[in-house]
């Protein structure tokens, strides 16, 4: 084997590097005494190892496959070797000293008899075979224009790039293959070609690695860097190897069975191939066999190099393990979602977390959460006992593990941590002194991050408060679902518990309930009072009178303890009493669901006025108070800020469903009872719909329908029927509004807008309508026809999936099956649905995660590129916008008052 | 009064000063103005964005989210009787991948003042006729190959040549230039192809065959269909399958209103900054046709990032995420290995500034509060002390 050529500067970078790490360790002597001053990586550099480099980090050369010998101890020299870190507790590292844990590993070397092919590099040294002369290795590029070439590569990568002059590299190199003359020595070139993955022919004939690499070492350094290889990082001929690097033990750890055997990691399996190979074929040398049986050898040593480095190459069998499921190697082990980068480099896990199933607690404030005893007795929160609190926190130490609120753990100054139980509890207590720190219980008030997958918004962690209550869930404020988008039928969330002071001042600060109530997607506020909370505040302020005293309780029962604002009467309207919530200087102006806003005056109940903090006229419903909308919290939360918003609501919240509590409230199916009236003109109107398609299709069957234009005749009909339809299902929907009675607690909720609409009543009480599939009606299924019962080539409304009845009357059961149809067609896209919109919303976060504005207000990406001159063209931020706008309106009347 | 309001020029964005302009009363005395224009400068200011704000994470999450929500595999036949749109999250993917073939490529072409009116409807048509791609095919009955003289035999329609206003003279006129190496004979009422060269067999009559089928004899390539459609007094036609350099050339159209959805023809005819704006209106579309409610904003960001290097990148491992400098963020993407070796070979080095680098290596992120970088080294100047 030819000794490595190393340039100088090589050699510096090498000892650079070894100074580097000798400085760490010193560095991690001294972690103690200065804790505060920590390194930092500033940069991250990448390079091709070269053959001396291997050996130079190396602290053990591999010469035997065996692992263990009889004692079960690693064998000097074998894969397991101590001196490459050890993964049995009691041993020390024959390199560096050091135990368990605190051994990082260090790497092997093995080496190869024949040079082998490193897999991942053939397609580079097949081009740069095909560009360089076979005879004197350089460029096939003639001398007056290689100084040309590399100045527009040059000029490309300033102004574009690696990547950039990687293209133009390619296109360069495009143009060399075809050169069958050497410039430089007049030589022909032979033709090359590569038969995947890893054997080279020249002529039809093999080229063997070792000539490979004698023709690449022949390639000068200024040549490779047209080819895009900088020198001192990689030398063409470094990519056929001449010695492996062994990974250190810590990265393959043996599992032990429950048996005492020992399990090897599928890296440590495929070594030992390659070192019993390797040795095979070294003493087959030595003994001078014949050259086929060398040469099989040395197949199937690069054969495993190669499944090695990537096990999952398309012209190769896998390597398997005896129970023939493929090994895990190298490329296996970083790529994809459950590989190194992806799974453990860019996603960690945390300790100081819970889980479980979440329900609901309208009692609880919307910053606040509901924690069960038992994860507040495991999750804890560390305090530095200074002489002010040492009897606070020894209170905790006293009532150890079990009795809430004790503490867990008390963690001494040299960083020792100790547990305290009934027995040491004593002696903690003894040793406890300023300096030390006590990991207390959960307790109320604590800072605490909550979260629900998926993730999808900043909103989906937020920063609660800690209320430790009874009970084995998590709770929760159900005005605080929308941003979790969580529901209560089984849902699971995740609680964490930030550890240091900047961690908790952080998430109070940026990431507290308060401070996300404006959603930074469309500048709206997106946590408001929901379902029940609506119909209650709705009815309350509609027409409700009640007497003071009850009044009175509702207010208390709410959280309001000055009633100073309530009128001195014995009965007051339901608006009084909704009025004693708001801030008394506070002035509004909108709309209700009520109000057409066709005319330019609304009637007087359908027009919101606060007055002065009174409100004077409409009526509370999803437009003021609702998620999403909210207009009348959207104008508090501008004027009155965060704090005063978020209490507010949460008044306002229990206020409706106090009130619901107290008046009752629930959905019965008399809601839905129409008159007689009703009933014959919803299927009077069913019926000219039927005529009215019957005789469409008719003309259609004479061929006398006229198509419109771009359209076929088939295609007209259907667009028709589906008018005429649709007509008719709109009517009845009609009829049902008129003939409804608005005092019925299902017209409440639609009115209101806390959930459902007319839609869904006409459905319930006339008609469910045509079920579509794809924008078509239905017309798949068996031949020619939806269902066997209805003849070929029917298209009246019944057999293509109109549905004449309500759910109340119940439906055929071919009008159930069409309904059952959609509903599965509706499944189905949300099932293919999630998938897509997560890939592109992780490669949107991919792509845009390092934008930031600077302090100069421009948008810029991590190398500094200008991305936008100014935020949105006009720097607002969105959540601090009224919808993406300033209201200039609003200021101009405000300064002109 | 103007003067006033001028002075806040550079202080506010136009738009704002716009609005002020056009929702002031009549008549305010100056002072009021003053303290009108303070007030919204205040407020302006308050809703700055604060430096550090991680503004492209909030975009994607923006956009991201709501993707959730959308209807996939909606064609919606817009108006009565117009042509299919690709709406909702599967045109979302479409515009952001930066396709260059669309599912369903689409044009409004809006037309010049006489012929916008549609009193002449005998031009509308005319025009719509001249728009449209013709094929042989589509005027053609038959088509057959001679085996024994290797000819091959094209039977016309007249009747549809005589809707369509073509002549045989025309049609061999408009396939002479698209296939070069063959005569071509009238008939009168059939087309005769025969090879110029000798040596002529079955498969290359076969291939020309193809070819003579698809060969454009009117109109616009890639015009599929055409279809007037009446909008607020004036006549728009609206296609399907889009050309936008070759319909700019018609003399009737209105160049200026004139659009597609093809965002790469924009790039190619109109150049990046046209680009980026049909980028934010074509999302802006999909997303409000969903009934949802996304800030302008965050698409306009997204939007720049796929346009900043000047040529249209979509948001995949070969658009905007191969252009990023550091070597782990684009492997914590896709293809990992492929980047960490093509950064090794030319001996790339990765300066840790972006996000997930310093996610890997437990080191503070450089976006928000972990932007500012000031560190106290309390031992040390204890020591210099």
């Amino acid at each position: 084997m030819p000794e490595e050529e190393t340039s100088q500067k090589t050699e510096q970078e090498l000892d650079a590097v070894k100074q580097a790490i000798e400085g760490k360790e010193k560095k991690a002597e001294r972690v103690e005494e200065e804790q505060y001053i920590y390194k930092q990586v500033r940069s991250i550099a990448f390079s091709v190892l070269s053959p001396k480099m291997i050996r130079k980090m190396a602290s053990a050369k591999i010469v035997t496959p065996e692992l263990y010998d009889k004692e079960g101890y690693p064998v000097d020299g074998g894969l397991m070797d101590i001196r490459l870190g050890v993964i049995d507790p009691g041993l020390r590292c024959k390199t560096c000293g050091s135990k368990l844990k605190e051994c990082i590993g260090h790497f092997g070397y093995i080496e190869l008899a024949r040079p082998i092919v490193h897999v991942k590099f053939v397609n580079i040294v097949m081009t740069l075979l095909k560009c360089t002369c076979r005879e004197c290795g350089r460029i096939l590029i003639p001398d007056n224009k290689i100084s040309k070439t590399r100045e527009i590569l040059d000029q490309i990568e300033k102004e574009n790039g690696v990547e950039e002059r990687r293209q133009k590299v390619k296109e360069t190199i495009a143009g060399l293959k075809t050169i069958n003359k050497c410039p430089h020595c007049k030589s022909r070139q032979k033709k090359l070609s590569l038969e995947k993955p890893t054997t080279f022919l020249e002529d039809e004939k093999r080229i063997s690695p070792i000539e490979i690499r004698a023709r690449l070492e022949k390639i000068p350094d200024s040549d490779c860097e047209i080819f895009g290889l900088k020198v001192p990082h990689v030398r063409p001929e470094w990519m056929i190897m001449t010695i492996l690097p062994i990974p250190p033990v810590t990265m393959r750890p043996s599992i032990t069975l429950e048996s005492g055997e020992r399990s090897e990691d599928d890296l440590t399996h495929k070594m030992g191939d390659i070192v019993r190979i390797n040795q095979r074929l070294f003493e087959n040398i030595n003994a001078g066999a014949p050259e086929i049986i060398v040469e099989d050898l040395w197949d199937l040593l690069q054969y495993h190099v190669t499944t090695f480095f990537d096990n999952n190459i398309a012209q190769l069998p896998p390597a398997r393990h005896r129970s023939g499921q493929p090994l895990k190697t190298l490329t296996e082990r970083i790529k994809s979602k459950e590989g190194r980068i992806r799974h453990n480099l860019a996603g960690k896990r945390t300790n100081f977390s819970a889980r479980t199933v979440i329900s609901p607690d309208p009692m609880l404030e919307l910053y606040e959460v509901g924690v069960p005893f038992v994860i507040a007795n495991k999750l804890t929160v560390p305090e530095r006992v200074n002489e002010w609190n040492m009897k606070y926190l020894k209170a905790f130490v006293e009532n150890g593990p079990e009795k809430y609120p004790g503490a867990n753990y008390i963690i001494r100054p040299d960083g020792k941590k100790k547990k305290i139980t009934e027995e040491t509890k004593e002696a903690s207590l003894e040793e406890l002194q300023p300096g030390y720190i006590v990991e207390r219980h959960l307790m109320d008030g604590d800072i605490a991050i909550f979260n629900r997958q998926p993730s999808l918004h900043r909103m989906s962690m937020m920063c609660h408060r800690v209320k430790v209550l009874p009970g084995k869930t998590l709770r929760l404020n159900p005005a605080v679902c929308t941003p979790y988008n969580a529901d209560f039928d089984g849902d699971e969330m995740n609680l964490h518990i930030p550890q240091t002071e900047e961690a908790r001042a952080e998430a109070e600060i940026l990431m507290e309930v308060q401070t996300q109530l404006v959603s930074l997607r469309y500048g709206l506020s997106i946590i408001g009072c929901t379902q029940d909370a609506i119909s209650g505040n709705y009815i309350l302020t509609k027409d409700a009178s009640l007497k003071r005293e009850d009044a009175i309780d509702l207010l208390s029962a709410v959280g309001v303890t000055d009633f100073s604002k309530l009128p001195r009467k014995a009965v007051v309207t339901g608006k009084e009493v909704f009025s004693a919530l708001l801030p008394d200087d506070f002035n509004y102006s909108g709309h209700s669901r009520l109000c057409d806003r066709s005319k330019d005056k609304c009637d007087k109940e359908a027009h919101v006025t606060i007055e002065d903090g009174k409100l004077v006229s409409g009526v509370m419903d999803r437009n003021s108070l609702g998620e999403e909308s909210g207009l009348m919290l959207r104008n508090i939360h501008q004027k009155y800020g965060k704090d005063y918003s978020i209490d507010a609501l949460g008044k306002i919240f229990r206020l409706g469903i106090w009130y619901l509590l107290k008046i009752g409230f629930t959905s019965a199916l008399s809601d839905t009872d129409l008159p007689e009236s009703a009933k014959l003109k919803i299927k009077e109107d069913m019926e000219t719909a039927k005529k009215d398609v019957d005789a469409l299709i008719a003309q259609f069957k004479e061929g006398k329908l006229e198509a419109l234009p771009g359209k076929t005749a088939q295609q007209t009909l259907e667009l028709r029927i589906l008018q005429v339809l649709n007509k008719a299902r709109n009517e009845t929907g009609k009829t049902v509004a008129n003939h409804a009675d608005k005092r019925t607690h299902t017209m409440i909720m639609a009115e209101s807008g806390a959930r459902g609409n007319l839609l869904n009543l006409a459905q319930m009480a006339a008609c469910v309508g045509q079920q579509a599939m794809r924008g078509k009606r239905i017309d798949k299924g068996f031949e020619q026809r939806t269902l066997s019962h209805f003849r070929r080539n029917d298209l009246s409304p019944e057999a293509r999936g109109f549905i004449t009845n309500g759910f109340k009357m119940g439906l055929t059961p071919a009008e159930f099956f069409f309904g059952s149809m959609t509903g599965r067609d509706s499944l189905m896209d949300t099932a293919l649905r999630t998938p897509k919109s997560g890939y592109l919303y992780r490669r949107l976060a991919n792509a845009m995660q390092d934008l930031k504005v600077e302090y100069d207000n421009t948008v810029r990406d991590a190398s500094r590129k200008i991305i936008q001159f100014e935020y949105g063209e006009d720097g607002i931020d969105v959540s601090k916008s009224e919808n993406g706008f300033i209201n200039v309106k609003r200021i101009i009347q405000i300064a002109q008052k | 009064m103007a003067d006033i309001i001028s002075e806040y020029e550079d202080r506010l964005p136009a738009k704002i000063i716009g609005e002020v302009k056009d929702s002031i009363p009549k008549g305010v005395s100056d002072t009021k103005l003053k303290k009108i224009m303070e007030a919204t400068c205040e407020e302006y200011n308050t809703a700055k964005v604060t430096p550090g704000e991680a503004v492209g994470l909030i975009a994607a999450e923006s956009i991201g989210e709501p993707g959730t929500q959308m209807t996939l595999n909606t064609f919606h036949f817009a108006g009565v009787a117009e042509m299919n749109v690709t709406l909702g999250l599967p045109r979302i993917i479409e515009i952001l991948d930066g396709r260059k073939e669309l599912d369903n490529p689409m044009m409004e072409i809006y037309l010049k003042k006489p012929y916008a009116s549609g009193k002449k409807l005998e031009d509308l048509r005319h025009l719509a006729l001249q728009i449209k791609e013709t094929r042989l095919t589509d005027i053609s009955t038959e088509l057959s190959i001679n085996i024994a003289d290797f000819t091959i035999e094209v039977k016309l329609d007249k009747d549809k040549m005589k809707e369509l206003e073509l002549t045989n003279a025309k049609v061999i006129d408009a396939i002479s230039k698209q296939i070069k190496g063959y005569n071509i004979r009238d008939g009168k009422d059939s087309l005769i192809f025969k090879a110029r060269s000798k040596e002529d067999t079955f498969n290359d009559a076969y291939k020309i065959k193809e070819k003579i089928k698809s060969a454009t004899i009117k109109g616009i390539k890639g015009i599929l269909q055409v279809m007037p459609v009446k909008r607020e007094e004036e006549f728009v036609i609206i296609t399907a399958g889009s050309n936008l350099a070759d319909v700019l050339q018609l003399e009737e159209v209105d160049a200026y209103r004139t659009s597609t959805n093809n965002i790469f023809e924009i790039e190619q005819v109109l150049g990046i900054e046209a680009a980026r704006q049909a980028i934010i209106n074509e999302i802006f579309k999909v997303i409000e046709s969903q009934g949802l409610n996304v800030d302008v904003r965050h698409i306009m960001l997204v939007s720049d990032t796929m346009c900043v290097s000047g040529t249209l990148k979509g948001i995949t491992r070969y658009g905007v995420v191969s252009d990023k400098s550091s070597v782990l963020a684009r492997a914590s993407f896709e293809t990992p290995i492929k980047h960490i070796i093509n950064a090794a070979l030319v001996g790339e080095v990765d300066n840790l500034n972006s996000v997930v680098e310093n996610v890997m290596i437990n080191q503070h992120i450089p976006i928000g509060t972990g932007l500012p970088s000031l560190t106290v080294k309390p031992q040390k100047a204890a020591k210099e002390k």
